[in-house]
């Protein structure tokens, strides 16, 4: 019995003594857990393939528009947002709603709305830029928000709609690109350590032939419909005239209205969207160059940009403040004549303008002359009889 | 304002009602600030408080001296709607002045226009040498400055530059109340873009900062000139409301502008329309030659908003008005085929007696070749020869034609310029990826001092409200104007692109039965082969051999 309560009093002190240890174990783990997760940032890549001045290709713009907007909503900021759009369709003169992109029938939800930025647009979407985008081989007087300045920390979700065939993507009904191309383009972005992983959604007429070439690592792939099957466009709508949407992408905007910044909704619940019964298509993906379980890949990973924040107690001393910059010295030394506006039409001095100075030329008979010489020093030094061959 | 700093903020909007029921309303939002961006005496600018820090980063990189662009949706009709405070080209309009230290112009207007683009979310890197000008006459600079070396000039122009809401974000962004708070609430898309004219610019100048004009300051002026018609946007009323016009009413001024303020212009008053609520203040203004008379609200003042916290404008039609302006133009391309064209402008002075100068800047595309011996000028049917010209001829691929022309416009008078032109054939991959539609020419560019019919003040003062001080003036007699004509449009003759596949299956079929019988002719023996007789024949002679009878041939 004694020595019965000598076990337990020692197997509580041991667990007192140890228990702050495991405890701070664990909080280590955990802290090891917060600061080895995948990604720090978040980026996108949205393109719109529709062919250049066709009204009907309305759905496209709609498309790459309504996952804009959930990406918006979701926490990436503009200026990690790429967007393409190869047609303007909101200030189209065919739209009887300017500014406004809608996506269900009956206008209810405008994905264009009131703070959209594009950057690339019209003439600018070809495959050209496409890649150079991917790869970041851009020319060096590019605009930073023309840019995906992604890391290797970064999550980018690439988005694209548009037509397409078995193995190629039309971008604006003049240009392809081929999925061995962009197999190769994903490539160099993993050897250029240009992204940590890479969610490919695309939704064209047999999408899935895109991502058959895949082979670098930490890839997924979503497309709408499977090799031989067409994707579908969803409702009609009167006013506008056009189909809005595309079923597939329809689908999904209703999927993602349901996602917010702390939802746990994974990528097992994207690939449930869209089944065969409402797509009619056969929706599909790829997983296996993927490294962890799609299970436990939040939404959010790639759709938000949800920041991991670092709270710390301690305080921070901030360098003094900038000094104010040099006042003028006053108009001592200063020339004290005024300055004045420029004539905007001086009449009399326009006239008079002196002509631009001209290229220079030779002077006439310059050239006659040279030749002359050239033929006399010729018959000079090989005879006249040489003269009855010429003339 | 804050004391010690040295920039403030203005903000105005000027409604004029036009005689056809539809209105004009145009935004301007100064931001003035002493500083030196170009570097001549302090260090490198790094606190920016109103002005916005994009743009100040692209002067000081740059070394602009002044910087104008424009991006607009529509084309302004002059002959309806009078002159506007600010004119602008349809589609995107960009012209700069360079700082007389910048040693490499080209390479500094290449990177500036993909600086902007980025900026503006605009396609301003389409902007290259094939349709860059350096005007020599035209384009003289609207700020301080004395030497005008058209060296550092750049003028350009995408007339197929679509606005659209992308264009508006970015825009509003460069403001420093943004569009939370002041006149900028009122600029909604939806409604901004369902209208007959949109356009917004920025243009940045050094000005005078007092009457004596000894120091300079910085200039920055954003310009959103928008005219509403009242078939589309009023549903056929002529009564128009801030609330009908923008979808929103007006709540307070910007805490950070000196000054706000809403004119209204009541020249025509009372008998073109009414007006509520009603005001005493008063302001008159010489704007367009012409002394108009606006009633003025006062934002800053709590009183202007009434009971409800919200200022809302009523206009209600009574009456119609005639306008004629002084000055108009219009363009067109004449001629069939596809070959040869001839480009006519039309200018028109309206003045019943007085003449007066106009210089007109043609920029056309290098693939539309100009043949400048065919170029006319005739004024009442006799031939006007312009007193200045200056014809640079374009490179193929490389600068586009350029055509200044300083004309004399008689009295009451219809000018015509005639060039003829012919149309090139582009390279396959020169072609856009959508080449049926046709090819833009941006619009042509008239320039004019067109005399004024009251005397304008030359005087400036720092409380003239904004519309009425973006141009200079120099004499008292006539005031400048700028007036755009038209893009044109243009076919050029374009290949069936579907002709590959085409020329593959001709060229194969002519190879095949060309080459291959020329083959067969070179490389086969022929023999001579008896052919075989018929069979009535052949059955006969069997018998004939039987019969031991000769036999048939």
């Amino acid at each position: 019995m004694g020595y019965y309560s000598l076990l337990t009093t020692c197997a509580f002190i041991h667990l007192l003594v140890f228990m702050p240890y495991a405890y701070s174990n664990y909080l280590e783990n955990k802290a090891g857990q917060f600061f080895s997760s995948g990604h720090t940032n978040n980026w996108a890549v949205l393109v719109s393939l529709n062919k250049l001045g066709f009204w009907f290709n309305y759905r496209h713009v709609a498309n790459t528009l309504s996952v804009y907007r959930s990406v918006k909503r979701l926490g990436i900021p503009d200026s990690h947002i790429v967007l393409m759009l190869a047609d303007d369709m909101a200030c189209n003169y065919r739209n009887p709603k300017p500014a406004t992109v809608f996506s269900h029938k009956n206008m209810e939800l405008n994905v264009y709305g009131d703070d959209v930025e594009v950057d690339y647009r019209g003439y600018e979407v070809t495959v050209e830029n496409f890649l150079r985008v991917l790869t970041g081989r851009l020319p060096p007087s590019t605009p930073r928000s023309k840019r995906l300045l992604s890391d290797d920390r970064s999550n980018i979700l690439i988005y694209l709609t548009g037509h397409g065939g078995n193995g190629f993507l039309k971008f604006q009904d003049s240009e392809e690109i081929s999925n061995m191309e962009l197999a190769d383009a994903f490539e160099q972005m993993w050897q250029k350590r240009r992204y940590n992983e890479l969610l490919f959604i695309i939704d064209t007429c047999q999408g899935a032939s895109m991502y058959e070439r895949f082979y670098s690592p930490n890839l997924m792939a979503l497309a709408s419909s499977q090799v031989g099957e067409d994707s579908l466009s969803h409702q009609p709508d009167l006013a506008i005239g056009v189909h809005l949407m595309d079923k597939y992408t329809f689908y999904l905007l209703e999927f993602l209205e349901e996602v917010h910044p702390a939802s746990q909704a994974n990528m097992n619940d994207l690939f449930k969207v869209c089944p065969q019964s409402q797509c009619v298509s056969t929706p599909g993906h790829r997983t296996d160059l993927f490294q962890r379980n799609p299970g436990s890949v939040l939404i959010t990973d790639f759709f938000g940009s949800v920041r991991k924040v670092e709270i710390t107690k301690d305080t921070i001393n901030l360098t003094s403040s900038v000094k104010p910059p040099i006042q003028r010295s006053g108009s001592s030394d200063m020339t004290i004549e005024s300055l004045t506006y420029v004539d905007q039409l001086p009449v009399a001095e326009i006239i008079h303008q002196k002509p631009k100075q001209k290229d220079w030329h030779p002077p006439d008979g310059f050239i006659l002359g040279l030749w002359t010489l050239i033929l006399l020093v010729f018959f000079q030094t090989y005879g006249i009889k040489h003269l009855k061959h010429i003339f | 304002p804050h004391p010690g700093t040295r920039d403030q903020f203005q903000e105005e909007l000027v409604i004029r009602p036009l005689h056809s029921g539809d209105i004009y309303a145009s935004f301007q939002f100064r931001t003035l600030w002493d500083t030196d961006f170009l570097q001549e005496r302090q260090k490198k600018v790094s606190h920016y408080r109103l002005f916005p820090k994009s743009l100040g980063q692209v002067l000081s990189k740059f070394s602009v001296r002044e910087l104008h662009i424009s991006f607009t949706q529509g084309f302004w009709r002059t002959m309806q709607w009078g002159q506007p405070f600010i004119p602008s080209p349809p589609g995107a309009e960009l012209w700069v002045w360079f700082h007389h230290t910048v040693s490499d112009v080209d390479g500094n207007w290449k990177e500036l226009t993909n600086v902007l683009s980025g900026i503006f979310c605009a396609s301003l890197n389409f902007i290259d040498m094939t349709n860059t000008v350096q005007p020599s006459a035209s384009f003289k600079p609207l700020g301080l400055g004395n030497a005008t070396d058209h060296r550092f000039l750049r003028y350009a122009t995408l007339p197929r530059e679509i606005v659209c809401t992308e264009n508006l974000t970015p825009w509003k962004k460069l403001l420093p109340c943004g569009s939370k708070a002041g006149l900028a609430v009122l600029m909604k898309s939806e409604k901004l873009f369902h209208s007959s004219f949109h356009s917004q610019a920025v243009h940045i100048r050094p000005i005078c900062q007092d009457e004596q004009c000894t120091s300079k300051a910085w200039e920055l002026r954003q310009t959103l000139n928008v005219v509403f018609d009242h078939y589309t946007s009023g549903q056929g009323k002529k009564e128009w409301s801030l609330f009908k016009m923008f979808s929103r009413t007006l709540t307070e001024a910007c805490p950070l502008a000196s000054s706000s303020k809403v004119y209204v212009d009541i020249t025509d008053n009372p008998e073109l329309f009414e007006l509520s609520p009603a005001t005493h203040l008063l302001s008159r203004a010489v704007v367009l030659g012409d002394r108009r008379t606006y009633s003025v609200y006062d934002l800053t003042r709590a009183e202007t908003f009434g009971q409800l916290r919200s200022f809302n404008l009523l206009l209600r039609w009574k009456g119609d008005n005639m306008l004629r302006p002084l000055l108009h133009a219009e363009r067109y391309v004449a001629g069939f085929g596809l070959q040869t064209g001839e480009i006519h402008t039309v200018i028109y002075n309206n003045h019943p007696y007085r003449a007066f100068p106009v210089l007109l800047m043609d920029s056309v595309p290098w693939y539309l070749q100009l043949y400048v011996h065919t170029l006319t000028v005739t004024s009442k049917s006799r031939d006007n020869k312009p007193s200045y010209i200056h014809y640079q001829p374009a490179k193929d691929r490389h600068r586009p034609h350029l055509l200044e022309m300083l004309i004399q416009l008689p009295p009451h008078s219809m000018t015509e310029v005639t060039v003829q032109f012919e149309r090139a054939l582009l390279k396959w991959t020169e072609y856009t990826p959508d080449p049926n539609h046709g090819f833009y020419v941006g619009s042509s560019v008239v320039s004019a001092l067109v005399p004024s019919m009251v005397a304008m003040s030359t005087n400036f003062t720092q409380d003239q409200p904004l519309f009425s001080s973006f141009v200079p003036v120099k004499e008292e007699s006539s005031y400048f104007v700028r007036v755009y004509t038209e893009p044109l449009l243009v076919n050029l003759p374009t290949p069936d692109f579907s002709m590959p596949y085409n020329v593959i299956c001709l060229t194969c079929t002519v190879v095949a039965v060309g080459y291959g019988s020329f083959y067969n002719l070179l490389t086969r023996t022929f023999q001579v082969d008896e052919p075989s007789p018929p069979l009535a024949k052949r059955l006969a002679n069997f018998i004939r051999r039987i019969r031991g009878v000769p036999l048939l041939a």
